[in-house]
């Protein structure tokens, strides 16, 4: 009862005292009504049990109120404010007059702090200890979960008002840098060929990480032995893998040990299949990066297709591969739009395995396959590094285009998943309920029609499989 | 009296077997095993591929090296002079900045969510956190090397100035400590340092661990809050004798998987620190390296035999963040969290 004010314990007690009302006859106080029974040993009543109602508080005026469990609204927002005025006026003071301290950061901490402070004391003017710790926690945490919210909405913010220095001009999405110069113009120039790389990057990535990562978590989730124990020991161990060292990987094998081997080993005509630095590389790299996040985030959804739908499928006799094809992958469908979704945002905006994989052109190439691709996070990552101001600014609109592109994806996995399986949104419960009804309809014809003629010519409309029921 | 009475075997027969089911497996079965096994074998040929070839070519320089190549504090792998001393040290050191910055908050932020918030934004505050995980790296480290280092700076000579006597945070230019208190000095030293680049990985590893926690937190059962709050419990209370050692494990397991994921961290940090190669344990100074910047910066201009010591250092990186990594999901697994309890 630490956390108790004498208020409250009454109002309690209060509490307790109104529901015993009902049972009591009398208005005798206990302990007389226990000496009465003493002094009559053989009154039948004296034989049976009894239960002792403790008489109610004599300052039971008090009205019943829900006990305080902390919460900085009780007793109204006045220590809070006030807490908030004197840590303004004591960090000013402190900043401006005393010791003279600079920077905005260190302006917000110590106001922090301070306000911390005198809101503890205000609050343990009138509460007992546990309930000033309750109070000052319920400042506490909201205000971290606050500070990474703003420190989201500032990233965010920040990076999209200055990209839009250069989104403002058209020609930023439009052209590619082929003409344009770092001291040109940011009417110059623009970033349609490191987009084009993008997608055409991302969209290799997935044509090799989809099919591969959901058969594998099929593989997983299906096929529960040693061999499928030990691929999900090492696609766990691989999500561990530096995405930097998928792209050292790609370059060192792909582009200079496959790159060498093809230049000395085969024709002119088979060049092509060692195409160097260039989008199919980088798309490479990506797909090592993803294919582990992909398999074990569609793993974990596909285990939570529940046991009874599987079960139900068998029963009705449908084989293994018919119950995973129209059973357990439609229920995890959403999952799986949402895992392969957010491996996609993460793939999308890695620069790392680009950076070693990709190459850099200031031109549009369309072909992944020869010559270098440049994408949207390369892009900005090689602007940014330039010591000109209007590069500077590309770099920020590349790097706000890829943040609004991550977004829309993250949008798109919201609406497409979200929810578990068998969690149905109200339209997909109206559907289905619609279609159960026609259902139930059905048969409910079907069995009338039977019934009225037992054995005549087929039930209008029935198939082959109801005739020898 | 009542009696039971067993119907004994009937003599001359032979104990009951069970009965012998057969299932006859289609061909459209056969061939969905097929797939599905070739399918896994693949992911792990490719995953055992990537780890045995970054094993085969770190090793070769591992080798050349010997043990002096975790001691040595260079990197210079044509004349053999090389060593992930100064890297390891590096890399730790910011991934131990960030994870102290991300921890309070990781932890504030789950807490809210999961305790404090109104029951309607929860899902909203969850989609923000799960953005906040997909904002690229190179989106961060441009909002730290343009906005942030800038102003943190002010943050680290005050921390130096007030608790300069702590070894980690005092400031050492050319061999002589600074004297933070000099009004002359520039505050160049204070940019650029491990201070910065742990604060903005902070930014990215805490959403990770802040949705392992939630996750754990949300899942501390109903009877056990009821019982603290009908003992009288504050909120508070409440949450430090229930929530709390409830989500201990996934306290501890969130918090080294943001762990794993800080030590990887390439372009952010890359795009902030100046590259030092030796041990600097001065947090708030300029300089400082890490692993996976060091494959960024020196890829392009390495031989073949730069490359494999690149890839070795690659592998400590790798086995670094591999053993992090399981111990944390061994935690998780182990942890109370998704017990049943009776409620």
């Amino acid at each position: 009862m630490a956390g108790l004010t004498p208020a409250e314990t009454a109002a309690a007690s209060t509490a307790y005292a109104e529901d015993a009302i009902a049972q009591r006859t009398d208005e005798v106080d206990p302990t007389s009504r226990r000496a009465r029974h003493a002094a009559e040993p053989d009154d039948d009543a004296a034989r049976r049990p009894t239960t002792t109602i403790p008489a109610p508080p004599a300052e039971s005026d008090v009205p019943a109120r829900p006990r305080a469990i902390g919460g900085t609204g009780e007793g109204g927002a006045f220590p809070v404010l006030a807490a908030a005025a004197a840590a303004v006026g004591f960090t000013a003071l402190l900043f401006y007059q005393l010791a003279p301290l600079s920077g905005a950061l260190g302006l917000v901490v110590v106001g922090y702090l301070s306000f911390l402070v005198f809101y503890t004391v205000l609050v343990s003017y009138e509460n007992p200890g546990p309930a000033v710790r309750a109070k000052v926690a319920s400042v506490i945490v909201p205000s971290l979960g606050f500070v990474l919210l703003a420190a989201l909405v500032l990233v965010v913010g920040y990076v999209l008002i200055r990209g839009w220095e250069s989104l403002k001009h058209l020609n930023f999405v439009t052209q590619d840098m082929s003409f344009a110069g770092p001291l040109d113009p940011l009417t110059v120039g623009g970033i349609v060929h490191a987009a084009i790389g993008t997608l055409e990057q991302i969209a290799i990535c997935l044509a090799i990480t989809i099919p591969a990562g959901i058969i594998c978590a099929v593989f997983l989730s299906e096929f529960p032995g040693t061999f499928s124990r030990f691929v999900r020991t090492i696609v766990e161990a691989m999500t561990a893998l530096p995405s930097i060292v998928a792209g050292l990987f790609v370059y060192l094998s792909y582009i200079l040990i496959w790159g060498h081997w093809v230049e000395t080993h085969l024709s002119e005509r088979l060049q092509w299949l060692a195409p160097g630095k260039s989008g199919f590389a980088a798309s490479l790299a990506l797909s090592i990066m993803t294919l582990p996040i992909i398999v074990r985030a569609a793993d974990v959804v596909l285990r939570l297709v529940p046991g009874h739908l599987r079960e139900a499928s068998y029963a009705l006799g449908a084989s293994h591969w018919r119950t995973v094809w129209q059973v357990v992958l439609p229920t995890a469908r959403s999952g799986l739009a949402t895992a392969v979704i957010l491996g996609t945002a993460r793939g999308i905006g890695e620069t790392s395995p680009v950076l070693l994989t990709a190459g850099f052109a200031a031109s549009v190439n369309l072909n992944p396959f020869s010559g270098p691709q440049v994408s949207l996070p390369l892009f900005t990552f090689d602007s940014v590094k330039s010591p000109e101001p209007s590069m500077v600014a590309r770099g920020f609109g590349a790097g706000a285009a890829l943040m609004l592109l991550v977004l829309l994806l993250f949008v798109l996995a919201r609406v497409l998943g979200g929810r578990g399986p068998g969690n149905l949104s109200k339209r997909q419960l109206r559907r289905r309920m619609v279609a159960s009804y026609r259902d139930a309809r059905r048969f409910a014809e079907r069995s009338r029609s039977r019934s009225v003629v037992p054995d005549s010519a087929p039930a209008p409309g029935g198939d082959s499989e109801e005739r020898h029921v | 009296m009542v009696t039971t009475t067993i119907p004994g075997a009937p003599a001359g027969e032979s104990a009951d077997v069970p009965r012998r089911t057969t299932s006859r497996i289609g061909p459209s079965d056969h061939a969905f095993r097929l797939v599905a096994r070739a399918g896994g074998a693949a992911v792990l040929v490719i995953m055992l591929l990537v780890g045995g070839f970054l094993l085969y070519r770190g090793w070769a320089a591992l080798q050349v090296a010997g043990w002096s190549f975790f001691t040595t504090q260079a990197w210079d792998p044509d004349s053999n002079n090389f060593g992930v001393a100064a890297l390891l040290v590096g890399t730790v050191a910011i991934a131990i900045v960030a994870v102290s910055f991300a921890v309070p908050l990781a932890t504030g932020t789950a807490l809210y969510i999961s305790e404090y918030a109104p029951r309607r934004f929860q899902r909203t505050l969850v989609s923000l956190v799960d953005l906040m995980a997909a904002v690229p790296s190179v989106v961060y480290g441009l909002f730290g090397f343009y906005l942030l280092s800038g102003k943190v700076i002010y943050l680290s000579k005050w921390l130096s100035t007030w608790l300069g006597w702590i070894p980690i945070f005092r400031v050492v230019e050319g061999g002589q400590p600074v004297d933070p208190r000099d009004p002359l000095a520039t505050m160049s030293v204070y940019s650029s340092s491990t201070f910065i680049a742990g604060m903005i990985v902070a930014m990215m590893v805490t959403p990770i661990m802040c949705s392992v926690m939630r996750e754990v937190f949300s899942q501390a059962p109903v009877g056990e809050r009821e019982g603290a709050y009908g003992l009288g419990a504050t909120k508070w209370g409440m949450i430090r004798t229930v929530v709390l050692p409830f989500g201990r494990g996934g306290m501890i397991g969130g918090t080294m998987l943001g762990l794993g994921r800080a030590l990887g961290e390439t372009i952010a940090v890359y795009m902030i620190i100046t590259p030092l190669f030796e041990i600097n344990w001065h947090i708030l100074q300029n300089g400082g390296i890490s692993v996976s910047a060091l494959i960024a910066q020196r890829y392009s201009e390495s031989s073949d035999f730069g490359l494999s010591a690149l890839m070795a250092a690659g592998l400590a990186l790798f086995l670094m963040t591999l053993v992090i990594n399981f111990i944390a999901s061994a935690i998780i697994a182990r942890s109370r969290s998704g017990a049943e309890s009776e409620a």
